[in-house]
């Protein structure tokens, strides 16, 4: 006897595909995957059979050729003679470069200036404000114009040239022309590792130092001077050179060399300088806004706490709120960093060459290789971005919340 | 199986409309407008006037094509390409035909896979330095700073010049002409270097041109010229088409035909019989061509012939101030020879 009956054993038959709950979703995503598949096969198809039509090919053979023009800032050794590869490493560098010097101005300024938004003062306050909306407001492009004209705006190096010159160096090391600031270089004779290393030897002593300093401080409550810690630093690359005789020169900007610019020394370019000033002042104002935002979201009241203790306004900011903060400020810290990589492929417009403007730019044009080269050039911006999100978040994962 | 017959159509038509084609007459017809690629502004060979119409001697080339094409001159969609955008724009059909100061080389005629169809200019890279600089030849710029629009042959013959010469060069690329300007009279490069032809028509439009030199040197052959792409049947009708424009043009020269008095030579045949096959009034060149006979006509009462345009636009007489130098026809010593039209 059987009164409980069984729930009823349907058997599957399509229609369920569509009218069981059970099911339906599965169909849909099914549906979808097989159409995402369909149109990039046309998409691809699409690329070959055009390439085919045309009568091209794809091929990376051209990198191995000579590339056959001139980079006006080269960290590795370039001549027109060398290869598109050569050229592209050359790019690669230069956009890594002013990525890297962009990445740490913008988050100084952002941090200020977000700082410096929540101020007490009215003025400031406001002023910030203004910074802030102006800068965000306002396409990177533009930007990047203005500050490459502003930068324009110095004396043309004639200026500094010849024996008897309108104007002297500035302290007799720079020279500051609408191409560039000029500046002494160090050049590196023989030996000059042992300086180097012994520097090393006194930052590693440097760092010993203070936490011995703070060890005592926190176990005895003795507070130990400061000043070692510069003997300690200096001391040993110091004597190391004086040792080994000078094994460091410097090579100073020199204006006799010839009637059109300031030769010798090492030159930051007006291309360079412009890039980095716009990219660090724009994404400086979005830094400034998740600082904001950072801060704004540690409670009121550990403020309050830390002021009862006795801390002075500036310590609450520095021991209290920004490391708390800086659980909300470094995600979005991280895509800012992302985008300054990203907007340094502008820099053709003030003549920079990064990689956007030799690989995607000049090579692209003279051999024609438009597709070899966009898939390299989106090949490279993938793995610096992916790199970069890759240390954020390893820094992230230090300073978020411990949770066990 | 109605869904795979579904996506298989709708994935053929897809495909068949993302085909990038070549240009054909047919496609230029049936448009009614020709798309011209020419430069984003070069006093006297391309920029738009005070009212807005494109002038110049590319530009003329471009409406002596329509005119042969569609009877009307006017009928031009004129699109700027920058040296770095120009070949996109040909390859993927934006444009039919791109006039705009282009160096003919081999790789582009071949590898690029676009067709030349004849020099409107015969040119050669020079250099333009402020006159103060006391700069009187292209060797005394050792350690100099040279502006240079990238991604032109310019670019590479400045390095190969320096290169032989064993004297060093600090580029600054700008993109285009306008920007080459800006950046050379804000004192960024001392020295600009283009085609001759386009110094003389930078510096034309200087406030003070005398504060200019362009220095003797030339250091390139430069051909320039208008290309098509290269294709199929229909493809290589309609290069035959711009190359024996560009002909006609010249040969109206030689011939003694200018935009006065064609459209009375054409109205009835006459005693020269190449006159008369040019002009139509004998023969059938221009149904060989898939054109109406009075293509010809059309073409040379666009603007007029090649010297009329370019006495108009960059002769010696403009603020350009052009001579015809290496420009003049074959019979006046210069390089302009045109195959018979026959």
């Amino acid at each position: 006897m059987s009164t409980i009956s069984e729930p009823p054993r349907t058997t599957f038959h399509p229609a369920m595909l569509i009218n069981d709950t059970r099911y339906r979703g599965l169909t849909f995503q099914f549906v979808a995957l097989v159409l995402i598949i369909v149109f990039m096969a046309f998409l691809g198809m699409n690329l070959v059979n055009n390439l085919a039509l045309a009568g091209l090919n794809i091929s990376f053979d051209f990198l191995g050729e000579p590339a056959n023009y001139d980079i006006n800032q080269a960290l590795i050794p370039y001549s027109s003679r060398s290869t598109h590869l050569r050229a592209a490493i050359v790019g690669l560098l230069n956009t890594l470069l002013v990525a890297f010097m962009a990445c740490i101005t913008a988050t100084i300024i952002g941090v200020f200036a977000g700082v410096l938004r929540l101020s007490k003062n009215w003025l400031v306050r406001k002023l910030m404000s203004v910074y802030v909306e102006a800068f965000r407001n306002v396409p990177v492009l533009i930007w990047i114009l203005m500050i490459g004209t502003i930068v324009q705006q110095g004396p043309s190096p004639r200026v500094y040239l010849g024996e008897d010159p309108e104007r002297g160096l500035f302290l007799g090391l720079f020279a500051f022309t609408n191409r560039g600031i000029t500046a002494p270089a160090p050049v590196f004779g023989p030996g000059s590792l042992w300086v180097v290393l012994a520097l090393v030897t006194g930052i590693v002593g440097a760092i010993l130092w203070r936490r011995h300093v703070r060890k005592t401080l926190y176990a005895s409550g003795r507070l130990l001077p400061n000043w070692p810690i510069f003997l300690i630093l200096l001391l040993p690359p110091v004597i190391v050179f004086l040792l080994l005789g000078r094994p460091i020169g410097v090579d100073m900007p020199d204006v006799l060399a010839n009637r059109f610019n300031i030769q010798g020394g090492i030159e930051l370019q007006r291309p360079l300088i412009a890039l980095w000033l716009a990219l660090s002042v724009y994404t400086g104002a979005f830094i400034a806004e998740n600082v904001r935002a950072g801060i704004l979201s540690v409670s009121r009241g550990q403020t309050e706490a830390a002021a009862s203790l006795g801390f002075r306004p500036n310590r609450i900011m520095n021991l209290v709120i920004l490391p708390q903060a800086l659980r909300v400020i470094i995600p979005p810290l991280i895509s800012q960093y992302l985008n300054i990589t990203k907007n340094s492929s502008l820099a053709i417009a003030v003549g920079y060459a990064d990689i956007t403007a030799t690989l995607g730019g000049i090579t692209l044009n003279q051999t024609g290789r438009a597709i070899e080269s966009i898939l390299l050039l989106m090949l490279f911006y993938l793995v610096v971005s992916l790199l970069i999100s890759a240390v954020m978040n390893i820094y992230n994962s230090s300073v978020a919340l411990k949770e066990r | 199986m109605k869904k795979t017959v579904l996506i298989g159509a709708l994935t053929a038509g897809g495909l068949a409309a993302g085909m990038a084609s070549a240009a054909s007459l047919s496609d230029v017809q049936s448009r009614g407008t020709l798309n011209c690629g020419v430069s984003t502004g070069l006093v006297g060979f391309s920029a738009p006037d005070a009212n807005g119409n494109w002038q110049g001697f590319d530009v003329a080339l471009c409406r002596a094509v329509a005119a042969a094409v569609l009877g009307d001159p006017n009928a031009v969609e004129f699109v700027p390409t920058t040296g770095k955008t120009r070949f996109t724009s040909l390859a993927s059909g934006e444009i039919d035909l791109l006039a705009r100061n282009t160096t003919w080389t081999f790789s582009r005629d071949t590898d690029l896979g676009f067709e030349f169809t004849g020099i409107n200019y015969y040119d050669g890279q020079g250099f333009m330095v402020p006159t103060n600089l006391g700069v009187t030849s292209a060797l005394d710029l050792d350690g100099a700073t040279v502006c240079v629009q990238t991604g032109t042959t310019t670019e590479l013959n400045l390095a190969d010049f320096f290169r032989a010469n064993n004297i060093s060069y600090e580029p600054v690329p700008v993109e285009t002409n306008a920007e080459g300007q800006q950046q050379y009279l804000a004192g960024a490069c001392d020295a600009y270097t283009t085609d001759a032809s386009g110094l003389a028509a930078t510096r034309a439009a200087f406030e003070n041109p005398g504060d200019h030199v362009i220095l003797p040197e030339i250091i390139s052959k430069e051909p320039l010229g208008p290309l098509v792409t290269e294709g199929d049947s229909d493809a290589s009708q309609w290069g035959d088409i711009v190359r024996w424009t560009l002909n006609a043009l010249i040969a109206a020269e030689e011939l003694g035909i200018n935009s006065t008095n064609v459209a009375d030579m054409a109205s009835s045949a006459g005693d020269n019989p190449e006159v008369n096959r040019l002009l139509g009034t004998e023969g059938n060149l221009g149904e060989m061509i898939g054109l109406s006979n009075d293509w010809a006509v059309q073409a040379i009462s666009a603007g007029g012939n090649y010297g009329e345009l370019f006495e108009r636009n960059i002769g010696e007489n403009t603020p350009i101030g052009l001579a015809r130098g290496l420009n003049a026809l074959w019979t006046d010593g210069g390089l302009l020879y045109t195959p018979p039209f026959r």
